[in-house]
């Protein structure tokens, strides 16, 4: 058992970080996540790690990706207008093979947007946000705790399948405070990538070169690489699927499909619309990529309605249709804007939708 | 009994370059390849190679390599020296790539004073593209995007990167140097080897910008290159030390 404290959102995930191993953190400030950099100043220096704060975004970018093709655990945290350009690097990082960890403490956009929670980078995390085929995992924790133990996750998956993953977890798990319990590990993780020796750029000494690139002028090996990580892709969405379920073990009036704090809402709204006789289950994405479209596939044939409750403007939705494959109508309700519905506001809006 | 006296580096590949006739990358390479066989760096070197012409640098040095996105190299550099602390860590950049798309990158990689050495090819064009305007590019010079000649009355005059970077406080050794005749490839190897040789022994930023030639692209034969580079970019990029630690 490790010890329970109670800490904000941004330094917990500080915290695991170096629980994790990591010892190489770069960084530019934005709100809301500038804590976990002012948290790490302080701590890295303690246990020997790297801090450093980059010129932009763009260059840390970079700077994961020589630190990671150096083999050493790396990761850093940002918010949406950073992620974006980061998403650069991360193309190249991806299509690289490195591990590399990324948080991205979502605000709302587009543009500047503000300050506020919102999950309106579902597309951007999920899809790409970079150019050409690739993918990233992304995680999706609903808790400071889950946030904790998904930074441990995250380096995990990183280093298994050699991919970057990406945590998104709304402003509102950033800036909350909750008790965690941090894991104690009984020997301290390793600051290297397990396996590096085979790949990293650390020297040629008594051996030929290792060499870290992305560029494929020849079609039949820019192909071949891409298949590759389609290969990769496929494990991981064979082996990475994770969600949470509750009271899914009957039919359903209404199947709420959410994630992150939208969806510890939507479990306040459930118990109100059990009260009024409509049986409601909810799926929880904790892996919004791989996604778990044949579990909803499943749940979807046994419900009434499926509603996907975002803070945005349509995003999951279209995982969420994907999933049901039109086996139940799929509704979506969300607010963007840094809004965050109600308990009530979701149970009018799913009472509304019934009604239709 | 026969003696060596000239051999291949050790930390160059035995591939052979892809370069046009006349440029004089080759010679910038294999300087930096003499410079870390004869600081015995080899093993412990990693090069960042740049988006441009030297984008497959890799293949032709026996040194580890990261490859970077266009003018991300210091970053890349950054991250691996501050996490590799113990390794020699170069990036070789032209001029598009450095003094362009990343002069964010350079500048402030200088600043903060990362132990990296840059090799910084400046040929006034753009390579590998085909022959566009450059930040280097010279004064009424004619590019496939200034085909009436640079007007820096539109784009202004080119930039001088190591004058530049010397104004910083921080770097300990910017020098710029030539290749076009033998002279300026010994004295070009003395300020590179020096820069390996700061490095190795913990100092901060050293940058070696080298004037180069671009013969394909500028429209002349290899030997009018030279003469070209003599008489169009001396007098405008001087040659010289621009900051040592000596001084600081």
């Amino acid at each position: 058992m490790g010890k329970k404290v109670l800490m904000k959102g941004n330094e917990a995930i500080g915290e695991a970080a170096i629980l994790a191993g990591c010892r190489a953190y770069f960084c530019y400030p934005i709100t809301p996540q500038t804590e976990v950099a002012e948290y790490l100043a302080k701590r890295m220096p303690e246990v020997g790690g790297v801090f450093l704060q980059g010129e932009s975004e763009v260059a840390v970018g970079y700077m994961l990706f020589g630190a990671a093709a150096g083999g050493s655990k790396v990761f850093s945290t940002s918010s949406s207008p950073g992620i974006s350009l980061m998403s650069e690097a991360l193309s190249y990082i991806a299509c690289a093979e490195l591990p590399v960890v990324l948080v991205n403490v979502m605000r709302n956009g587009p543009g500047l947007g503000g300050i506020l929670p919102a999950q309106a980078d579902y597309h951007q995390a999920t899809r790409g946000g970079g150019h050409g085929d690739y993918k990233v995992i992304v995680l999706a924790p609903a808790t400071v705790q889950e946030a904790v133990d998904h930074m441990l996750l995250g380096f995990e998956l990183a280093e298994k399948h050699r991919n970057p993953v990406m945590l998104v977890a709304d402003g509102m798990i950033g800036q909350m405070m909750e008790p965690v319990e941090l894991p104690e590990a009984d020997t301290p993780r390793s600051p290297l990538t397990p396996g590096h020796e085979d790949w990293a750029t650390v020297g040629a000494r008594g051996r030929g070169q290792h060499l870290v690139k992305t560029l494929f002028l020849n079609p039949d090996a820019a192909f071949a690489h891409n298949q590759k990580l389609r290969a990769k892709y496929d494990r991981i969405e064979a082996e990475e699927v994770r969600y949470e379920e509750v009271g899914t073990d009957r039919d359903l009036d209404v199947l709420i499909v959410s994630f992150g704090t939208m969806a510890r809402i939507c479990k306040t709204s459930m118990a109100t619309l059990e009260e009024r006789g409509v049986r409601t289950g909810m799926m929880r994405p904790i892996s919004l990529y791989p996604f778990p479209y044949a579990r909803l596939r499943e749940l979807a044939a046994r419900a009434r309605l499926v509603v996907s409750v975002e803070l945005s403007m349509g995003q999951l939705v279209d995982d969420v249709r994907m999933g049901v494959e039109g086996k139940a109508p799929v509704r979506w309700y969300g607010k963007a804007g840094g809004l965050v519905p109600t308990p009530q506001e979701v149970v009018d809006a799913v009472t509304a939708m019934r009604r239709e | 009994m026969a003696v060596t006296v000239f051999k291949k580096p050790e930390a160059l590949s035995s591939a052979i370059t892809h370069y046009c006739p006349g440029c004089t990358h080759g010679i910038i390479h294999r300087l930096v390849a003499e410079s870390l066989d004869e600081l015995g760096l080899r093993e412990r070197t990693v090069g960042v190679a740049p988006v441009g012409c030297a984008v497959l640098a890799y293949n032709y040095f026996n040194v580890d390599f990261q490859e970077a996105a266009h003018g991300r190299a210091p970053a890349m550099a950054t991250g691996l020296k501050r996490t590799r602390p113990n390794l020699i860590v170069f990036t070789y950049q032209g001029d598009g790539d450095l003094a362009s798309i990343g002069t964010g990158e350079i500048l402030h990689a200088a600043n903060r004073g990362e132990k990296i050495t840059v090799v910084f090819v400046n040929n006034a064009i753009y390579g590998m593209t085909g022959g566009q305007l450059a930040p280097t590019t010279m004064p009424k010079q004619v590019t496939t995007t200034t085909p009436a000649g640079r007007d820096v009355s539109e784009v202004g005059m080119p930039m001088r990167v190591s004058e530049l970077l010397a104004t910083l406080r921080t770097p300990s050794y910017i020098a710029r140097v030539a290749v076009h005749r033998p002279r300026h490839v010994v004295e070009a190897k003395r300020c590179l080897k020096k820069a390996f040789a700061y490095q190795a022994a913990g100092r901060c930023f050293t940058l070696v910008e080298f004037l180069s030639t671009c013969p394909t692209n500028w429209g002349l034969t290899p030997t009018d290159s030279l003469h070209w580079l003599e008489r169009n970019m001396l007098d405008y990029y001087p040659l010289g030390e621009f900051k040592s630690p000596e001084e600081a």
